[in-house]
């Protein structure tokens, strides 16, 4: 495979204008699959969720799944789509293994939702993302392929199939052509899949994980000459499994397609694969508009026809779209866009507003989720979401340090100790002994040790060299094993040595 | 309405779509048999006016869902016991070539 010539992003953007559309799989967080009541948990072993209806077995019938087409409705609503009135299954036939049935089962030309837009920001400005269409269909199953030294298709030996994601509910979302300023294009995909994911996550319709491929995009990118009007032709980079790779993906085709164009040659229309490792794609295969799928609706399941009654019902059940709430939240909370870009980075957005639900101030929460918390979940290698740890439990502990039961310090035992699983904030100061001493007596004897251990100190102090507290302060801190009040300490102190 | 269009060419087509092998003697005669078929169902579109809409479904019913309840499946077992090779409680299919 030759190297492609790559032109600089920025000395593409002079002469090309880039066009994008992005295809968006969103795997539905349903119990069952789309057409079979067969389970959908993540990571079972191989072949252990199958039936006769999502491994094709002759006689086998389909049934939709209800809370499939429920939220794909919510879905088609979000996205500011029209609800079809009526609407039906199509076969994709194929073949590939991926498929017991040799077809996908999915829509063709009646999509369950269509003509709808959404609005994302980059950097304070606002694009809108026209919507193509959302339509229902089905996961395929995942292919082991043996042999060969690359672990892909190529050379290898033959394939082992595992079924259990085949049949798993997927909405497909489809945007119009993306025609934005080409500096802003990355962001602006990268903001779009990211706005997907909020939005997904808002409505409870998917876990949404991009890293475990419950949200997957593909990448469809052409280059034309700045002040043409057609199209040029567009590769399809699949399955980008992150935010990040969704703008670097785009900033690499951009490149690729100037290095071929400018040099004269042809862009082939074909799939990619993008590469994590070093930001680059590599060839797919061809495609062309001419692939034969030869769809026809699917007899085996009756054409759904949605009540305009119910569909105004789950209208009503849609969540505050996501940036209108970030919006609300911060000027609740009072926060800088700094504060909100990294709480919302640091996927702590939930999290920061139940621990203010649970009577938390917004900095206190803010502080230790982002600080205590990331950093530990950092360490874990987890998200801060999957800690152990609730919301109101990181209120209780804010609201301990309040009350002046415990201070910052002993608060981080806490929390190391809730997190071990040792019980509630209230019973891991307990366990542990974590209570500040605020007896006078306890530490009026401490201070005195102080003293006597540190006369020099002591005497500077009485000269009025105030700033010697501190180590007569560490002293006693040290004694009481930080569990004394510092500010009370220092008062005891200096009474004694004035 | 004309009479449907269906080349020898058409024939190989739709043969390789469906990895239906087929020799020369079988296309030349397939592509004089299919346009026959075809005409032979136009009677049907001769028959129904613009008054009655096309269906893809002998009876007349939308919306039949199931509830999202989890019904009991296949064991691997009973899943592979078919399978012409399994490895790994895994479906073993030959090398693929010519997709990805």
């Amino acid at each position: 495979m030759s190297t492609p010539t790559l032109v600089k992003f920025e000395d593409a953007l002079t002469r090309y204008q880039p066009v994008m559309g992005l295809e968006v799989h969103v795997e539905l967080n349903t119990a069952t699959k789309m057409f079979c009541g067969c389970p959908t948990t993540f990571g079972a072993e191989p072949n252990t969720q199958v039936c006769p209806v999502c491994l094709g077995l002759p006689g086998a019938l389909p049934v939709v799944n209800a809370k499939a087409i429920e939220s794909a409705i919510r879905i088609g609503l979000a996205l500011n789509c029209q609800i079809a009135e009526w609407c039906r299954f199509a076969r994709k036939n194929y073949f590939y293994p991926d498929m017991p049935k040799n077809f996908q089962t999915s829509q063709y030309d009646e999509p369950i939702a269509s003509d709808g837009y959404v609005d994302v920001e980059v950097e304070g400005e606002t694009y809108r993302i026209e919507i193509e269409r959302a339509h229902m269909e089905e996961d395929t199953g995942k292919s082991l392929h043996v042999g060969g030294s690359t672990g892909r298709i190529h050379g290898a030996d033959y394939s082992l199939l595992d079924y259990n994601r085949a049949g798993i509910p997927l909405i497909e979302i489809v945007t119009k052509t993306i025609e934005v300023p080409g500096d802003k294009a990355p962001a602006v995909a990268r903001a779009y899949v990211n706005h997907l994911r909020d939005l997904m996550v808002a409505l409870g319709v998917s876990d949404a994980r991009m890293d475990q491929g419950s949200l997957r995009a593909d990448v469809n990118l052409s280059l034309k000459p700045i002040g043409a009007t057609e199209f040029g032709t567009r590769s399809e980079t699949k399955n980008v499994n992150s935010f990040r790779s969704v703008e670097r993906a785009v900033r690499y085709e951009i490149s690729r397609h100037a290095g071929i164009l400018d040099a004269g040659g042809t862009v082939v229309q074909e799939t990619r694969h993008f590469h994590e490792s070093d930001g680059t794609t590599s060839a797919g295969r061809p495609k062309s508009d001419a692939d034969d799928y030869r769809y026809f609706p699917e007899p085996d399941l009756a054409p759904v026809a949605p009540d305009p009654a119910w569909v105004e019902e789950l209208r009503a059940t849609l969540p505050e779209p996501p940036a209108e709430r970030r919006k609300r939240l911060q000027t609740e909370w009072g926060f800088n866009d700094l504060d909100m870009r990294d709480i919302v980075g640091a996927g702590a957005l939930d999290l920061v507003a139940e621990t203010v639900e649970a009577g938390a101030t917004p900095a206190a929460a803010k502080k230790w989720w982002l600080g205590e918390l990331a950093r530990t979940a950092n360490e874990q290698g987890v998200d801060v979401a999957a800690l152990t740890i609730t919301p109101a439990q990181v209120a209780q502990i804010q609201s301990l340090i309040d009350a002046g039961r415990i201070n910052d310090k002993l608060a981080r035992q806490v929390f190391e100790g809730v997190l071990a699983g040792e019980g509630e904030p209230e019973e891991v100061v307990q366990a542990r002994g974590l209570e500040v001493v605020s007896d006078d007596g306890a530490l009026s004897e401490a201070v005195d040790r102080a003293i006597a251990n540190d006369p020099d100190a002591a005497q500077k102090i009485r000269d009025g060299k105030v700033a010697a507290v501190g180590a007569l302060i560490g002293f006693v801190m040290k004694q009481m094993r930080g569990q004394a009040d510092a500010g009370r300490v220092r008062e005891l102190i200096l009474e004694k040595l004035s | 309405m004309s009479s449907p269009e269906i080349s020898r060419d058409d024939v190989a087509h739709l043969a390789n779509l469906a990895r239906i092998e087929l020799s020369d003697s079988e296309l030349d005669r397939l592509g004089a048999e299919l346009p026959a078929i075809l005409e032979h169902v136009k009677v049907v579109q001769q028959v129904a006016g613009d008054d009655v809409p096309a269906m893809s479904h002998p009876v007349p019913v939308t919306n039949v869902f199931r509830p999202d309840e989890v019904t009991p499946g296949l064991t691997p077992e009973q899943a592979l016991a078919a399978a012409p090779a399994s490895e790994e409680q895994r479906f073993l299919v030959p090398k693929i070539l010519g997709e990805e």
